[in-house]
């Protein structure tokens, strides 16, 4: 039985990426990465079977706690974990538990990570290799480890299953992603800063982390070489106690999900709350506004770029307080003008095949076009306004801030307009309503990046008189060339904005059948 | 709304059938839907090869035929979703693809296998359907209350739509379309996954608008609702009309369904599966 689920496993993995070469070269491209990393952590331990028995154990214990934190994490965070050997499919199948148990730990081993974490693991056999006996305890400390490792992830993935199944925590857990991810630099930046403080204090954590489940199997082997059997007994037990319980707890959970159905939505609300589109003008612009509002704030996909927005000053900032030298956040007013403006570009793509009620309803394609592109401007306008203000503030700088005003106002309205054509023509690959918004489908790629491609490239064009007068400010120092600026941003910037949206009005109640057969392709 | 209504759901608007049409003298005599010559090409594949068909004013009209007869795509063409490769189609005289907001002024359309907005919550997809079509909020307010009673959803009314059963989903889908009280309804598969109350609620209500002069046209592949149901029906299969006319007209003394294998064919008499049968 347990060599049936790994084969299927292994079955899954070759069918999966039999289905598309591009499986093939993501995962090829997984593997090289994983590579690079056991290449360099397996050289390292190797290496430090030469270094002091103190430096090597902190390093292997640190090293190893971070991977059993990893691995209990990961799930947490990507919703999109392995759920290949799924435990919800088996229930059908009468299979007895410890070797459903065993089955699906060891099959959690086959994949890169798997092989990954177990290439690492073993090699610490090399670094303890100064006896028979430390060599002994690290390959049994290396095994407790990598078990731990997969029994936590099991453990993580079962207790959550039902949650990650609610629409609710696959929305929070999609946006809850993008925040570290963006603000990956500052947060390497800074934890190598404070590890380079602290270094002095390492070795007294690692004694006190090798005591934890974390890192007691990765520090048996360097207590066995340091002669303190005692620990090292000690540590093989806390070590085979957590495996047990980790065990223990993941058997109890499977047990429960497989005779419980994943969760099934919230409870009843009872109606009478309309929100905005009680609140905005009952027209069909007003109302496709409100409706849109609403999605900025309960679709993943949309609310994904708008968590951007907020940690975009946050990681500009930290760079410029590292230099000392702010200039760079001058960039931010236009900057999020343009991402905002240009994120209603795919609006249509977005809406798939609901975009089939606007056209049913025959609403004015002018309605359409400016409800969305309203819907954007009422919380970019606010945003652009703040970080332009602040940046002045922060700089001083107010001189610049009509330049700035009138570049980024006029990119936004401008942006704006040309999203409301781009979107009633154009369709691309989007990721479909209610999945995660990392997951692109695939599709016609060729034409998601014309579209996006020669859409920035007229962009630029447009907004040629206000990058122009802008670069003749600073060349002259002359303010008279700002104050143009925030004229012929606004000006310009607004009649643009109220032609892209009559054309684009027009272009959608002119091509709106096509259009909806268009994003019927995905869907 | 000018004329007293006393259920505004149940009947198609008196306003619209006067002043949309611009002929009221004749409004018995035009069908409430009229196609000719339909015709559409995927690639190399034809779904719909020709179809004309009247659907007389107030009858309660079944389309029925097997899967990929075509049934779909025809009535996308005649409710102005899908364009069409030839032919007309025109809802009470006005050309669906000549003026098509007008068209679809007269119509209330479900369309099969189409996503909703599914992050608004029922009540704001209704409300957000009337108000597409320039509704008036007060009107609005007091359909969707109507409406959400109508179809037994008023205790999920705060739910999100992403978060209703297939066939709860089915019922909001109907109420967005019944909300403009249109004069021609056309319901593309409105009973899959609806369960049996709602459904007798839904015919009910869909009864009750064809006896106050409104036109249903259902697609379906349940013969025997359709017999039940319906006055009128027609038989698509391989994108081409078999038959048309009354139910009695066309089932000619057999039940519905034999009538439907009889013209449709594929009926196979094999033996197969013998070691299924338990006994």
């Amino acid at each position: 039985m347990v060599a049936h689920l790994l084969r299927l496993k292994l079955i899954l993995l070759r069918n999966g990426l039999r289905r598309s070469p591009w499986q093939l070269v993501g995962m090829a491209f997984a593997g090289l990465y994983a590579v690079g990393v056991v290449a360099t952590l397996v050289t390292a331990l190797v290496l430090l079977r030469g270094q002091p028995d103190d430096l090597a154990q902190t390093v292997v214990v640190l090293v190893g706690s971070a991977a059993i934190l990893g691995w209990g994490l990961v799930p947490l965070i990507a919703s999109a974990t392995d759920m290949t050997l799924d435990p919800a499919r088996f229930t059908t199948f009468a299979i007895p538990m410890k070797q459903m148990l065993a089955g699906l730990a060891l099959g959690g081993l086959i994949g890169i990570p798997g092989v990954a974490t177990s290439l690492v693991a073993l090699s610490t056999v090399v670094t303890w290799s100064r006896g028979v006996l430390p060599a002994l305890a690290a390959f049994v400390g290396a095994v407790l480890g990598v078990l731990t490792c997969v029994v936590l992830a099991k453990v993580v993935t079962t207790a959550t299953a039902s949650l990650a199944a609610s629409r609710r925590f696959k929305d929070i857990s999609a946006i809850a992603f993008i925040v570290p991810l963006v603000l990956l630099g500052p947060l390497v930046a800074g934890l190598g800063q404070g590890i380079s403080v602290s270094f002095g204090q390492l070795p007294g954590f690692v004694r006190t982390l090798s005591w934890t489940p974390l890192g007691a199997p990765w520090s048996i082997a360097g207590d066995v070489a340091a002669g303190q059997t005692g620990a090292a007994a000690l540590k093989l037990l806390i070590s085979v106690a957590t495996l047990a319980a980790l065990a223990w707890a993941w058997k109890l959970l499977l047990e429960r999900a497989l005779v419980t159905p994943p969760y099934a939505g919230s409870g009843k609300r009872k109606g009478g709350r309309l929100g905005l589109l009680a609140l905005l003008p009952a027209t069909p612009a007003g109302a496709v506004m409100a409706r849109c509002l609403t999605y900025w704030l309960r679709d993943p996909r949309y609310s994904g770029s708008l968590v951007v927005i907020p940690l975009l000053p946050v990681v500009l900032a930290f760079q410029g307080a590292q230099t000392g030298d702010f200039t760079s956040l001058g960039v931010l007013a236009p900057l999020s003008a343009f991402i905002l403006a240009w994120s209603i570009s795919a609006d249509v793509s977005y809406d798939n095949t609901a975009f089939a009620l606007h056209l049913a309803t025959g609403v004015r394609g002018v309605a359409d076009r400016l409800g969305r592109a309203l819907a954007c401007l009422a919380f970019a306008l606010p945003v652009v306004l703040v970080f332009a203000l602040g940046y002045s503030a922060l700089t001083g700088d107010w001189a610049g801030l009509p330049g700035q005003l009138g570049l980024s106002l006029g990119i936004l309205f401008t942006g704006l307009g040309l999203s409301s054509v781009v979107s009633a023509r154009y369709t691309v690959a989007v990721p479909l309503p209610g999945d995660s918004p990392f997951k692109k489908p695939p599709g016609n790629v060729g034409q998601t990046l014309a579209v996006q491609f020669g859409g920035l490239l007229v962009l630029m064009l447009l907004v040629l008189p206000e990058v122009g007068l802008l670069i003749a400010q600073v060349v002259t120092g002359n303010s008279l060339f700002g104050w143009l600026n925030l004229a012929t941003g606004t000006v310009l910037g607004t009649g643009l904005f109220v032609a892209g949206v009559r054309l684009g009005g027009k272009w959608l109640e002119a091509r709106g059948p096509e259009l909806l057969a268009q994003v019927s392709v995905n869907r | 709304m000018t004329a007293p209504q006393p259920d505004p759901v149940l009947q198609p608007d008196p306003v619209l059938h006067s002043g949309a049409v611009g002929q009221p003298h004749s409004a018995p005599a035009v069908p409430a839907l009229s196609i000719r010559g339909l015709a559409k090409r995927f690639g190399g594949k034809i779904a719909v090869d020709g179809i004309s068909l009247d659907v007389p004013a107030g009858s309660f009209y079944g389309i029925v035929g097997p899967n990929g007869a075509g049934k779909t795509t025809t009535l996308s063409m005649a409710t102005g979703l899908q364009r069409p490769d030839f032919g007309t189609a025109a809802v009470h005289g006005v050309d669906v693809w000549q003026r098509p907001l007008e068209a679809k002024r007269l119509m209330g359309i479900l369309p099969d296998g189409v996503r909703l907005f599914d992050r608004l919550t029922g009540e704001q997809l209704i409300t957000y359907a009337g108000l597409l079509r320039g509704m008036d909020k007060a009107v609005v307010a007091a359909r969707v209350a109507d409406l959400l009673i109508a179809m037994d959803l008023q205790d999920d009314a705060g739910t999100l739509v992403v978060d209703y059963s297939a066939g709860m989903t089915k019922k909001i889908a109907l109420a967005s379309a019944l909300i403009h009280a249109p004069r021609l309804l056309v319901l593309d598969e409105p009973f899959e996954a609806v369960d049996p109350v709602s459904a007798a609620n839904i015919r009910s209500i869909l009864d009750g608008y064809v006896r106050s002069g409104g036109t249903v046209i259902v697609s379906s592949h349940v013969m025997d609702l359709v017999q039940r149901m319906c006055d009128h029906v027609a038989v698509v299969a391989g994108g081409r009309l078999l038959a048309a006319g009354t139910v009695d007209e066309v089932r000619a003394g057999a039940t519905l369904e034999d009538r439907f294998v009889q013209l449709v064919g594929g009926r196979s008499h094999t033996e197969g599966l013998e070691w299924l049968r338990t006994s």
